[in-house]
């Protein structure tokens, strides 16, 4: 399919920001699924509800929110912008946590199902064989839950690509610079006479999306090798 | 004396395991019907359950009691579990070498093991296509091959059939015998029991 350097442009803005998005959520998703999966603490719903809350909120929301904490005079932006120079506000980097956030959600979901369904006996087995709580947590439990923290990463991708609202909310829409795929067949669709383009965008995007799935599919089976348990 | 165990642990709202033994060399057998705790007993030896209150002695070293609750990981215990739970994501040989870095050259290595069980042919496999009496003794292999100061075996002949038991029964009085090392067996079998142990201790 032939697309015009602009839309090219696009299409590496959008991968870019979505591979940093998930870079960024990754860890922390894996962290709190960790928590959640794991730990007993007071105020555990209360982390529970916060992580799901992007999922339900409207995206305007979450982007309003993001302006406040994050715009240049906000609390945590101010911070960046002071201390390192870093500025998020209608710069791909904004893009990038905004998708990170609204990605959140499904990942930590996915992460916690493949953490819980780990069989602790195998831990308690490892423990008695010698092991330290540290190589326990790496030879046991990561490996067993790697199947599901691939696919939420994978799933963290294949929404981050699509995530419109709060983006065009924190970061506006600036060719070039935050200018991600359903931003622009968003603007396109706003001037007559765009279907070509419009098309062009939206296959990409349906590619990408199902590439993501099927990916998934396959990391999740190919982690899988000689055991028998599948994610997706 | 080889153990030295006087445990107690609230398991519910009335429920509660509760044992005191202390034995001689060889093999020791807990001894009763099934629920009795006998394999919270095993679990609190092996530093799995922490008791409420009481001791836990093996040799002469302490490993819970006042101010001492030595971590699972530093108890050296060869643990056969009943289930074998083998790592489903190493082969045989990644479950047998897993305990071996704390061994030191002290035992037997891996081949020798290896022959010792019988499960020399087996260790490319994936334990999912292990039979059962295959996937034990790959758990005897791994718990001995973890440098153990002594064994723990709850019900290691529950899930196989009547020429398993007998093989598997034989491997055990060679570990008792040759290796000599101490030995805490799970049973509700009277002629396991009767055949395997040198000291009895009946629950319930």
């Amino acid at each position: 399919m032939l697309l015009t350097p602009e839309e090219w442009g696009i299409v590496r803005l959008s991968l870019k920001v979505t591979i940093v998005a998930v870079a960024l959520a990754t860890p922390v998703a894996f962290a709190l699924a960790y928590l959640l999966a794991r730990a007993r603490f007071p105020g555990k719903v209360l982390v529970d509800a916060l992580v799901h809350l992007p999922l339900v909120l409207p995206p305007v929301v979450t982007g309003w929110l993001l302006l406040i904490g994050f715009g240049v005079k906000g609390p945590i932006g101010g911070l960046l912008h002071d201390w390192f120079g870093l500025t998020l506000i209608f710069r791909w980097t904004g893009a990038a946590l905004a998708s990170a956030i609204m990605a959140l959600p499904l990942m930590v979901r996915a992460m916690r199902l493949s953490i819980e369904a780990v069989d602790r006996r195998l831990e308690g087995a490892a423990r008695t064989l010698g092991a330290p709580p540290w190589r326990v947590f790496w030879t046991i439990t990561v490996p067993l839950a790697l199947p599901g923290i691939l696919a939420g990463a994978v799933l963290g991708f294949a929404r981050s690509i699509g995530e419109f609202g709060a983006t065009i909310t924190f970061v506006s829409n600036i060719p070039g610079e935050t200018e991600t795929l359903p931003i622009a067949i968003y603007a396109a669709l706003q001037v007559p006479g765009s279907e070509g383009v419009v098309t062009r965008l939206a296959i990409i995007s349906v590619v990408l999306s199902l590439g993501a799935l099927v990916t998934s599919e396959i990391l999740s089976r190919r982690a899988d090798a000689g055991r028998g348990q599948h994610v997706l | 004396m080889s153990f030295d165990v006087d445990v107690r642990r609230r398991m519910g709202p009335d429920a509660e395991v509760a044992v005191r033994f202390s034995s001689g060399p060889g093999l020791t057998a807990l001894f009763g019907p099934s629920g009795v705790g006998k394999t919270s007993v095993l679990a609190m030896v092996a530093g799995l359950l922490k008791p409420d209150t009481g001791h836990v002695r093996v040799g002469r070293e302490t490993l819970f009691g006042e101010r001492v609750d030595v971590p699972a990981d530093r108890r050296a215990a060869g643990y056969v579990f009943q289930d074998a739970r083998l790592f489903p994501h190493y082969r045989v040989r990644g479950n047998l070498l897993y305990g071996a870095r704390r061994s030191g050259g002290q035992g037997m290595g891996p081949a020798e093991v290896a022959d010792f069980l019988g499960i020399a042919h087996l260790l490319d496999r994936w334990p999912r296509t292990l039979s059962g009496g295959e996937a034990q003794r790959v758990a005897i292999g791994r718990a001995l091959l973890s440098g153990p100061r002594f064994l723990l075996m709850d019900e290691p002949l529950a899930s196989l059939d009547a020429a398993r038991r007998q093989e598997i029964m034989g491997l055990i009085e060679r570990v008792r015998d040759e290796l000599g090392l101490p030995i805490l067996y799970v049973s509700h079998d009277r002629g396991e029991v009767e055949r395997l142990a040198s000291t009895v201790v009946e629950m319930g």
